[in-house]
């Protein structure tokens, strides 16, 4: 093993400093299922779906730094139960209908779903009571799917330079609020074109009047699994001398 | 109208007989009867026992929701739930007419549904006690016993509905609670393979149904006294009506007419359906009673579906179901109490010949290229209010839903086609308890002759599904004070 380089699962995993164990991973080809990370936002170590087993101890591995030497395990019956039984969780505290939900096939909780093999919610389900949000004329907020993954307040900061959306209240209580007197959309600034609108992973943030128009069988996570299309997307340095932001990490 | 059985003066000193649930139907409900010390049935009733509540859940949300959130009311013609709110988001997105493609497009999934629909009630549901009788051995009195004696009418039955399921898989983008109908229009159209995919067996599939039509006649000519006579009462009917008189299930005016023949209102906007229809509530049952206003409800109740469509059709725009149509009106027409058309039972013949119409109209669909368009969806302006009703297997079916400014609905009211035959279907069972079970000792075979009468209005019951007429059942004997005397069990195998 060399000096940049750690085990996942048994395979040697290169890495550049600075780098975490998932942004390597995933650049080398090895999956580590993960909700709430990003590949161009900070990571931010909320879902706790990506957590690994690293020399006895559990931890994140979007914000475990890649260190020489490490023995990361990954693809586990022990770990997979614990991710599965984080998403069931997810699946149980909001009111999650995919049936009915427009991004039902783009929905990286329902991919996930699958591809983790949640058959059932496995908990009792909360049926919290949240109204959704319809007063901005052309955008719908849902909050019945809201998993805090914190990735819109992300986006609207830190990109869009508006920061709509911030978390409120702790624990059970925790939930996503809009910052506006009103506590409305339609008292905000945010655009049809922020960042903030793309990125949500559940069907929250809805362009309204958008209702199933992409057809089955040729939404997101139709062709091949969520696992699948992670590794395909998943940024790497480029070979010759071209430029890859999402790559940079910090120092 | 018997109606005196529908409540007994003093049920308290009556022994109460329950069919719960009934079997070989979509859904669950149950019969009470109310029998006297001599065995006489003093009161029966159909009872709905579930409660879906969609009216109330769909509340709040944004009307682009509503066509794939309100057809899960239904795992068997999800399609004629998502067709009818789709009609209404038209309205809502201020489109009064779609693009050519879109609507045919809407139309061949439609037929799917139809052809499937009745393929699966007529052969696997009703077919197993119209060939062997209706207090045949219950251990044969399947679709396994059929496909065991009638191999090659079974057969027919299975891939007649899997063609059906087919066309919306190809239409719809799956089998069961497809997506493609929006407001305005569709998502998709099919490509030239899906087209050639479903003419190669088309022309087979109509042969079929023409088969299913004449074996459904001949079931009713060889059974004529008994067929004739069943659970038969004389009711109003209600259907939607093509401009010219046609029978159109997608699209219409609403055409009513009494027991008579006499027409009571014709071509009338569906918009207007308020102003015609009521509906009552009873407290003995979750599904409510409409009624044609001008009547009230203890007359005014009707019957919809394939008898009332096919009976009150000018004529049937596909030439072997209009020739089936003009067979099935002139059949023992004239006749004191004769005639197909105001059969219970004639409803199974008219089932067939609406399933031959489908086939035909597939046909015709997959033979124009404006299935293959590109211009799928229009936009208008938004209104408040939008109706949709279309003609679904089992009858009329009513969306009305009103969206407020942030597109969220307010309120919204279905009548869905059971809804409208509830009084039918306790006329029927009322008259074949007082015709077959009136005195005597009551044994599976002829509780099975209850049964018989509600399967032939193929109803909805709620939307489950369940697996091929081994509903457990269990048959109580009570005496005047509710001591259990009898008890006839049904276990999961289907076995008494």
């Amino acid at each position: 093993m060399t000096d940049n380089t750690f085990l996942l699962d048994g395979e040697e995993i290169p890495f550049q400093p600075g780098q975490t164990v998932i942004q390597a991973a995933l650049a080398a080809g090895g999956y580590i299922p993960h909700l709430c990370y990003h590949p161009e936002f900070k990571p931010h170590g909320s879902c706790k779906v990506c957590t690994v087993k690293v020399n006895g101890r559990t931890a994140a591995s979007c914000t475990l730094p890649a260190q020489a030497g490490l023995e990361v395990e990954s693809d586990t019956d022990e770990i997979n139960d614990l991710r599965r039984t984080l998403v069931q969780m997810l699946f149980a505290e909001g009111n999650h209908f995919c049936p009915s939900c427009e991004k039902s096939g783009n929905c990286t909780l329902q991919a996930l779903g699958y591809d983790l093999g949640v058959m059932t919610a496995g908990f009792r389900h909360f049926f919290p009571d949240r109204p959704v949000d319809a007063s901005h004329p052309d955008i719908l907020l849902d909050f019945n799917r809201c998993i805090l993954c914190e990735l819109c307040v992300r986006a609207s900061c830190e990109v869009d330079d508006k920061c709509v959306f911030a978390l409120s209240g702790r624990g059970l209580g925790k939930h996503l609020v809009v910052n506006a007197e009103s506590g409305l959309l339609a008292d905000t600034d945010i655009a049809l074109t922020d960042k903030a609108m793309e990125v949500c992973p559940v069907g929250v943030i809805l362009k309204k009047r958008v209702g199933f128009a992409q057809p089955i069988g040729q939404r997101r996570y139709d062709p091949e699994p969520i696992s699948a299309q992670a590794l395909r997307d998943a940024p790497r340095p480029p070979a010759g001398a071209g430029h890859c932001a999402a790559c940079e990490v910090e120092e | 109208m018997i109606s005196q059985l529908e409540t007994a003066p003093h049920p308290e000193t009556l022994r109460r007989v329950a069919i719960e649930p009934i079997s070989r139907v979509e859904g669950h409900g149950k019969v009470t009867l109310l029998l006297d010390e001599d065995d006489h049935v003093r009161q029966a009733r159909l009872h709905i026992v579930e409660f879906r509540g969609f009216e109330k859940f769909v509340q709040g949300r944004p009307f682009w929701e509503i066509p794939v959130m309100v057809q899960r009311l239904c795992g068997i013609c999800p399609v004629s739930h998502h067709l009818a709110a789709s009609k209404a988001m038209d309205q809502i997105v201020g489109v009064d007419h779609l693009t050519p493609t879109a609507e045919k497009l809407r139309r061949l999934m439609h037929y799917g549904q139809i052809l499937q629909s009745h393929a699966l009630h007529f052969f696997h549901l009703s077919s197993p006690d119209l060939l062997f009788g209706f207090d045949s051995d219950v251990a044969k009195r399947n679709i396994v016993g059929v496909a065991a004696e009638y191999p090659d009418i079974a057969r027919q039955g299975v891939l007649l509905r899997k063609f059906g399921q087919e066309v919306i898989r190809i239409t719809a983008g799956k089998r069961v609670h497809g997506t493609s109908a929006i407001p305005g229009g569709v998502n998709k159209n099919i490509s030239k393979e899906e087209r050639d995919f479903l003419l190669k067996d088309i022309y087979q599939i109509i042969g079929w149904s023409r088969d299913a039509v004449h074996l459904a006649a001949r079931l009713f000519q060889q059974n004529l006294d008994l067929y004739n006579s069943f659970g038969r009462f004389r009711a109003h009917s209600l259907s939607l009506i093509r401009a010219d008189g046609a029978m159109d299930l997608y699209h219409g005016g609403l055409r009513a007419r009494d027991m008579d023949g006499r027409t009571l209102f014709d071509h009338v906007d569906y918009g207007h359906y308020r102003d015609h229809l009521g509906e009552q509530v009873k407290s003995w049952s979750y599904m409510k009673f409409p009624f044609f206003r001008d009547m009230g409800p203890d007359t005014g109740w009707y019957r919809v579906g394939p008898l009332a469509r096919v009976t009150q059709c000018d004529f049937i725009p596909t030439p072997f179901a209009d020739h089936e149509r003009r067979d099935f009106l002139a059949f023992e027409r004239g006749k004191p109490d004769g005639g197909a058309a105001g059969a219970t039972l004639g409803y199974h013949w008219a089932r067939m010949i609406e399933m031959l119409h489908a086939a035909e109209l597939i046909k015709e669909l997959l033979h124009d290229d404006d299935l293959l368009g590109a211009d799928l969806v229009v936009t208008g302006e938004r209104r408040e209010r939008g109706i949709g009703v279309i003609e679904a297997p089992r009858g009329t079916l009513i969306h009305d839903y009103q969206v407020d400014d942030d597109d969220l609905v307010m309120t919204a009211n279905l009548i869905v086609s059971t809804t409208h035959n509830n009084q039918a279907m306790n006329e029927a069972i009322r008259q074949v308890a007082r015709q077959h079970l009136d005195g005597r000792k009551l044994t599976e075979g002829l509780l099975n002759h209850i049964e018989v009468a509600v399967r032939a209005f193929d109803p909805c019951l709620s939307c489950a599904t369940h697996a091929l007429g081994k509903m457990p059942l269990e048959v109580e004997l009570l005496d005047a004070e509710g001591s259990r005397l009898d008890a006839v069990t049904r276990d999961l195998q289907g076995f008494c």
